[in-house]
């Protein structure tokens, strides 16, 4: 009797892993099916493009490289400068004012506080396309359109880099360690630059990836704020691609373009996956 | 609790100026770059200003007529603003929904003691991916593949499966479903890793006494999984909303801007989008924002209730 039912029970099993697996397969060849076929279509030609369907590669990767990398009206290697510019920049600031922030309210003790940590909460969730219409206002008044300035400092208030910096710091810093910088006559500001930095190392890393992806991804306030040629970032080009007169292009190098696009990111994800993820959690839903 | 206060007495200093110090940072860019601009919108869209040709027009103050001109019948007689925030809802509940259901599932694959799942952190960095992706760039690259002559269309036509090629951009259907698609694809890895670690904050214990009670794999999940993720899963929900009012960059390129066919893809931020960047509207453009406004600040009520009733249960 007992036997009977743990055969079973064991086919039971086995049923549910290969249905599970089977889900978990088609989900993942869903998510990598339109990057393959990226990759495959931009090694191919024009005339091999417009022939028919393909799987496999072919021969014509370096070259759709070199014509999309030299092309005329859309100068993607400036665009990726400037978007590496801009996206480094934002990472940085955002990742070093959020911890400072988070350390402001962590460390110490001051009127007005909880007010503060109330305020920045409750601003969080405010999507930033709400405020655009002042923002474009301003920054046109102030001669900064087609500046990275409007693009980069912004990122110093980063209510989200911040609730995750804060909840970092209430997991990792005793304040004891603090306490003895003091003694031992740190002042303020260099114990959080040499003492509590290097103590969020693992939050300032995952913080920069995720700042600088969001940056390099980001379009609708870029597009609003430069229009000049030699200003543009990545997502502004391939907007100009979406909008050209389609019928007339290579598209190899169509296919190129994208690819350079998320091409950078797709390499640090690559690399650093694991760090990502984990990341992903430890910010929003560590209650 | 008396020991610091009183060495700090003696101590004679005192670190008070330093908190303050280190935030100014922080509210000086979001007065100048979030706020003003904030109060600017608001000031904005009690205005006529916008640009008729070459003609500027405004600004003169006119009161609410923005907001009545929002919420009024235009020369198709459909209501502008309801119209695109229904397009909005619809693109988010079609992409919405079996991002959540399928992350749910996901969860509780990945978190169960008994199928023991292997290779997950293969399967977690795969479904993650597209979440990083350039959006404005993931949507020109579904363009190209379901354009008309794009790969789809040569590989149904090869195929057999239909006798002529699928305009995809020429029917709602179509094209709301390849938003959603796109939308779905992005942020399901997403809900899946939040939702993994909500199961796995819920004490195992409770799971495994109602396994040894004779409860099977459904009710666990109907009557344990599901009540203890809830506050999560209402967190996820909400935040999803919210993103999904700002939809923007895979509309906005997938359809060139215009929401094809007949602005039926157009979302709220693309009607933004044309206001602020097209037509120089800026008291429309304000009027949008606010309403945009007060819709995200309500949902945001919520989800700050649900943080800080989760840090006060810690």
């Amino acid at each position: 009797m007992i036997q009977r039912k743990n055969a079973a029970g064991r086919i039971h099993l086995l049923v549910a892993r290969v249905v599970v697996y089977t889900i978990l397969i088609f989900l993942s060849a869903l998510c990598l099916f339109s990057f393959y076929l990226l990759i495959v279509n931009a090694s191919r030609s024009n005339a091999q493009l417009q022939a028919g369907f393909s799987l496999l590669p072919q021969g014509n990767f370096f070259t759709n490289l070199k014509n999309a990398w030299n092309d005329a009206s859309i100068n993607i290697p400036r665009g990726v400068l400037n978007s590496f510019l801009v996206a480094g920049l934002t990472a940085v600031l955002t990742t070093y004012f959020s911890a400072l922030t988070a350390y402001g309210i962590h460390a110490y003790t001051f009127r007005g506080k909880k007010a503060v940590f109330t305020c920045i909460m409750a601003v969080m969730m405010i999507p930033p396309q709400v405020s655009a219409v002042g923002f474009v206002q301003l920054m046109t008044k102030l001669g900064m359109t087609n500046s990275f300035l409007p693009l980069i400092l912004p990122g110093i208030a980063a209510p989200v880099v911040f609730f995750y910096m804060k909840q970092y710091l209430e997991s990792v810093l005793p304040m004891e360690i603090v306490e003895a910088a003091r003694c031992d006559g740190s002042s303020e500001f260099s114990t959080f630059n040499r003492i509590v930095l290097p103590i969020m190392k693992p939050a300032l890393a995952v913080q920069l990836i995720f700042s600088f992806v969001a940056s390099w991804n980001n379009y609708f306030i870029p597009a609003l704020l430069l229009d000049k040629a030699e200003m543009k970032t990545v997502p502004i080009m391939i907007a100009q691609l979406r909008s050209a007169d389609y019928s007339k292009f290579d598209m190899g190098k169509v296919y190129m373009f994208i690819l350079l696009a998320i091409l950078p990111v797709l390499i640090v994800y690559i690399f650093l996956s694991r760090s990502i993820i984990k990341g992903v959690t430890a910010g929003s839903v560590k209650g | 609790m008396k020991h610091p206060v009183r060495r700090l007495k003696r101590g004679g200093v005192s670190y008070v100026k330093w908190g303050y110090i280190f935030i100014i940072p922080f509210f000086a860019a979001y007065l100048f770059f979030t706020l003003v601009p904030q109060l600017m919108t608001i000031y904005n869209s009690l205005f006529e200003n916008y640009r008729d040709g070459l003609n500027q027009v405004g600004p003169n103050f006119v009161g609410l007529k923005n907001y009545k001109t929002l919420f009024s019948p235009d020369n198709s007689g459909s209501i502008g603003f309801l119209k695109y925030f229904g397009n909005t809802m619809i693109l988010w509940i079609l992409g919405a929904v079996p991002q959540i259901l399928v992350a749910l599932l996901l969860a509780v694959f990945f978190t169960s003691y008994r199928l023991r799942i292997k290779a997950q952190p293969f399967f977690k960095t795969v479904i993650y991916l597209p979440n990083l992706i350039m959006a404005s760039a993931f949507s020109m690259l579904f363009f190209t593949l379901f354009s008309n002559v794009g790969p789809i269309n040569q590989l149904i036509v090869q195929m057999g499966w239909a006798d002529v090629k699928i305009d995809f951009f020429a029917s709602t259907i179509t094209v709301r479903g390849l938003i959603a698609l796109m939308n779905f694809l992005m942020w399901f890895g997403n809900t899946t890793i939040l939702l993994m670690a909500g199961i796995m904050g819920i004490d195992q214990s409770l799971f495994e006494s109602a396994t040894i009670d004779g409860a099977g794999p459904l009710q666990v999940f109907f009557k344990v999984t599901l009540p203890l993720l809830m506050p999560i899963l209402i967190y996820v929900v909400i935040t999803a909303l919210i993103g999904g009012l700002q939809m923007f960059d895979v509309p906005q390129i997938l359809t060139n801007g215009i929401g094809m066919p007949d602005r039926t893809s157009t979302t709220m931020v693309m009607y933004l989008n044309n206001y602020l960047s097209t037509s120089k509207n800026f008291g429309m453009a304000g009027a949008v924002s606010v309403v945009l406004f007060l819709v995200s600040a309500g949902l945001s009520v919520f989800v700050y209730g649900t943080l800080t009733k989760r840090s006060r249960e810690d």
